[in-house]
């Protein structure tokens, strides 16, 4: 007997359903009586929340990344009066929808699995933070009812209503960004139950003072406030009883909120730009068509220079995430860069260096369909130098005993080379990230003049002008980097660091207004022919995509295993038997499972709406068919 | 005089490179760099070379041109046979490389550095936070030079009677019993040790020696003393100044919070 697609995959569903059924039957079988933990059948408790919010994390991701860009790439179709960015914004929302409702399945399956065997964190939780949960039902009411206006209104609102339909892009934006900061709040707070004294509640303040006063008789309300500055760090728990003392805003704005929000909100665009990307490399890979490989190939592009302009800040943005972490806590600090997870960074640099290989590769295979662009090949391998030296000094590990035999300890005399141990501090790394980006700019002003010619008469001197403005600013990142080798931590973290990275953005801010007025009426030698891009390029896409959902797992891990062995860092102990820190051998297993669950699950959406379209081309074709008979009759 | 083809160059920049790095970094210019941080940068080098290569199709085959022809080509036969041989003796030798037994004891696993506690005691008395101690004297610094001068050279006695004979004459881990520890001692004139650390760190790691390091990390292989047991509070902020003072690295201190 023949069975058809159709049946073959209900019966598997059927399976799997059942399966999971099977699995989780043990813990119904238990008596639901108050407990700090229930454990989950088989895989057990952290690994399953692990799982779904890293799933969670990656869906939400996703959809909250893709209409940043679309509703942009939209208004420019409205602007420049280009269909084509319209159909292009209109596919990533289709993406998107997809999606939603799986980003939401999951974060219901997250909360079912912190009630069950969390009962006792997310009773504290709801307890701190419940009206920010009232708050983020309405938001996720409205986010949802304005994507799907937003989505199915995209043909009605053509024409005269587009600015309608922007604002409603606009919306969805505005709705989605506040959801992912509520819920950052839960988790950033997880992490730094504090926030500054100048910034506190006012009823805090007192409590706090009253404590003081109690710990210590001998202070008055005068001297205890000695040396307290709108900076100091206070606690939002009782020290002694560990009861929560602040209001609902003085968790919120916890002291890392606002990096996680600001870190994640960029990454939201770099990610969901290399999924789109990843999605038109597919369909590039599969289209039949010239048309379809021109446009694929159009979309592609698009989503990689998306993905690069998140990229490009994300490096300065979880610096100094890093650097508050530090500031909150010095032992979390620590175990971050230089103990526990100190390994788990250069894993990081690692990937953050196929990221930026990956982006540029495509980049210069991209210069290969537009006619005109051979005279840049020639600087193609100074840039892989350049490159992979400094990606080779951001992966050096500053301590070298893990991996080096006693011999070689002893020939280097003691666990950092006398010479590379250098490249193992921030000072180089961060001068080194500066130069890659730089460089990265630099492939894409290659790009960008592929094929044209400039007419400003000022072409040479603008030229010159670019050159040396490049020249200097390599310059002065590396003379600050050397220096901040002999500094202060304080001055070179808080100065020298932020000055790198200003040289490096004030670079590529001059530099594209300089290039725009140079190339403004540039003579067109060479055209741009899409679809005209090797398989291996599509390959690279697929990469980039990849590689990001293995970074944001590995960084999740490491988020959330900084706090050890604490549901609230320094308030509510984790006393279950996952309280350890899971090895990074052991993350890395469950960070690849979370890569390809996540990937067969987009695979599947993807897939649903090829589907879907292909019925109505199917349709269409046939009904296309039957007039032409008609007439033919 | 006949070109050289582009996989002859592209052999030559990967054995070069590892000759470099081998030869000329770790043993003229520096001394040895591990095997494994060498195997990292060849690996680096080998994707430099496969991006370069692919990027655009002529180049490709034109890297893949002589691989071709000593494959299939009839008048490279010389050659094949001479791979062919040489291939399975490279891969036994490495093989070999790897599996053999050796004398030398295994490299220490400890961490990069030992997580500190969130609490900073001297012989079970709180002092407080790791977070917020300080060093009482390091105010005399400006407030007070001659105090300050008096607790670095009190600081020095300290070195020199307990602490030179692992840590070196010049701080940089070069004891008289240094070769014959496991892990080295620390090397307070590495730009990576000092800057990096508030002094409650450093007040941490001499109180408590290397028996009091952390669960966390383990195991650790230190030969550090107790020195609570030895030494008074002052005594330790003092040889924490010291240490500063001499090298000429200051403690790290955080600015303030945005």
């Amino acid at each position: 007997m023949k069975i058809s697609k159709k049946r073959l995959y209900l019966i598997f569903a059927c399976v799997l359903v059942a399966y999971a059924f099977l699995a989780i039957a043990p813990v119904f079988a238990q008596d639901a009586t108050e407990a700090e933990y229930r454990p989950f059948p088989k895989i057990g408790s952290r690994n399953a929340a692990w799982i779904a919010a890293q799933l969670h994390l990656l869906f939400g991701s996703f959809i909250l990344g893709v209409p940043m860009f679309a509703v942009i790439i939209e208004f420019i179709g409205w602007k420049t009066k280009d269909m084509r960015y319209d159909r292009m914004a209109q596919e990533f929302i289709k993406l998107c929808m997809g999606a939603f409702s799986t980003t939401a399945l999951l974060g219901g399956v997250l909360v079912f699995i912190l009630i069950w065997c969390y009962p006792k964190v997310m009773t504290k939780l709801s307890g701190i933070f419940g009206p920010t949960m009232i708050f983020y039902v309405v938001l996720f009411f409205g986010e949802t009812f304005t994507l799907y206006l937003y989505s199915y209104g995209w043909d009605k609102m053509q024409g005269r209503h587009k600015g309608w339909h922007l604002f409603l892009g606009v919306l969805l934006n505005v709705f989605g960004t506040a959801i992912m900061f509520v819920s950052n709040a839960w988790l950033s707070y997880q992490t730094s139950p504090a926030t500054q004294y100048g910034v506190l509640s006012e009823g805090r303040r007192k409590s706090w003072i009253e404590e003081k006063l109690a710990a210590d008789p001998s202070l008055t309300p005068d001297t205890a406030m000695e040396g307290v500055t709108s900076h100091t760090m206070v606690p939002l728990h009782n020290e002694t009883t560990g009861e929560f003392m602040g209001t609902v805003w003085d968790a919120v704005n916890n002291f890392t909120w606002m990096p996680v929000n600001i870190h994640r909100l960029v990454g939201n665009i770099a990610f969901g730009g290399s999924i789109v990307a990843a999605y038109a490399a597919f369909r590039f890979l599969v289209a039949k068509t010239k048309e379809d490989k021109a446009h694929y190939d159009w979309m592609g592009y698009t989503g990689n220079f998306i993905a690069l302009c998140g990229l490009i800040p994300l490096p300065f943005l979880g610096y100094w995430l890093g650097r508050e972490i530090y500031m909150f806590n010095n032992t979390m600090g620590i175990n971050m860069m230089g103990s526990l997870f100190s390994w788990l960074f250069i894993i990081q640099a690692v990937m953050i260096g196929v990221l930026f290989i990956g982006a540029n590769y495509y980049l210069w295979s991209g210069m290969g369909r537009i006619e005109g662009a051979e005279i840049y090949a020639r600087y193609r391998p100074y840039m892989i130098t350049v490159i992979v030296i400094c990606v080779a000094i951001w992966m050096t590990p500053r301590t070298l005993s893990k991996i080096s035999s006693a011999s070689e300890l002893s020939a280097m005399g003691g666990a950092n080379h006398p010479h590379l141990g250098l490249f193992g501090l921030m000072t180089a790394k961060n001068t080194a990230v500066n130069i890659v980006i730089l460089t990265t700019f630099l492939s894409f002003l290659f790009y960008r003049r592929s094929g044209k010619t400039p007419t400003a008469s000022w072409g040479k001197v603008g030229n010159i002008a670019i050159s040396s403005i490049f020249f200097l600013a390599v310059v002065s990142i590396v003379v600050i980097g050397i220096v901040g080798f002999t500094v202060p931590t304080d001055l070179r973290v808080n100065i020298l660091t932020p000055y790198q990275v200003l040289v490096a953005l004030a670079v590529m801010a001059v530099v594209t207004v300089v290039d725009i007025f140079m190339y403004r009426r540039a003579t067109t030698s060479g055209t741009i022919n899409w679809g005209e891009m090797t398989d291996r390029s599509q390959y690279v896409l697929i990469l980039i995509a990849i590689t990001f959902t293995s970074l944001m797992g590995l960084m999740g891990y490491a988020r959330s295993g900084l706090r050890e062995a604490w549901h609230i860092f320094g308030v509510m102990q984790d006393t279950s038997a996952d309280a350890f820190t899971p090895l990074l051998s052991e993350a890395v297993n469950i960070v690849a499972i979370i890569m390809v669950v996540f990937f067969a699950l987009v695979g599947f959406i993807f897939w649903l709406g090829l589907w879907g379209e292909k019925k109505k081309q199917d349709a269409a074709a046939t009904a296309e068919t039957a007039v032409t008979a008609e007439g033919d009759d | 005089m006949k070109r050289l083809s582009l996989f002859t160059i592209c052999l030559i920049i990967l054995v070069g490179s590892w000759l470099v790095l081998r030869f000329g970094i770790g043993g003229v210019v520096s001394v040895p760099i591990p095997a494994s941080v060498i195997a990292m940068y060849m690996g680096l080098i080998i994707i430099a070379i496969l991006v370069h290569i692919s990027v655009e199709d002529s180049l490709f085959q034109e890297f893949l041109r002589p691989i071709r022809e000593t494959l299939v080509d009839d008048r490279r036969r010389i050659r094949r046979r001479v791979i062919a041989v040489l291939i399975p003796l490279f891969l036994l030798g490495y093989t070999y490389s790897i599996i053999a037994q050796r004398a030398s004891p295994p490299g220490s696993p400890r961490d990069a550095h030992p997580s500190p506690p969130l609490e900073l005691t001297y012989k079970d008395e709180v002092i407080g936070t790791m977070q917020d101690v300080v060093n009482p004297f390091r105010h005399y610094e400006k407030d007070d030079p001659e105090a300050f001068k008096a607790h670095v050279e009190n600081g020095r006695r300290v070195y020199y009677q307990n602490c030179f004979y692992c840590h070196g004459d010049h701080l940089d881990g070069q004891g008289h019993f240094a070769p014959y520890l496991q892990p080295l001692p620390a090397n307070f004139q590495d730009p990576g040790i000092i800057p990096n650390f508030q002094e409650s760190f450093f007040f941490w790691r001499i109180s408590k020696g290397g028996p009091g390091l952390p669960a966390a990390g383990a195991p650790w292989d230190s030969a550090m003393p107790i020195w609570e047991d030895y030494l008074t509070q002052d005594e330790i902020w003092d040889v924490i100044l010291f240490l500063s003072d001499y090298t000429g690295y200051q403690p790290r201190t955080f600015g303030e919070a945005h």
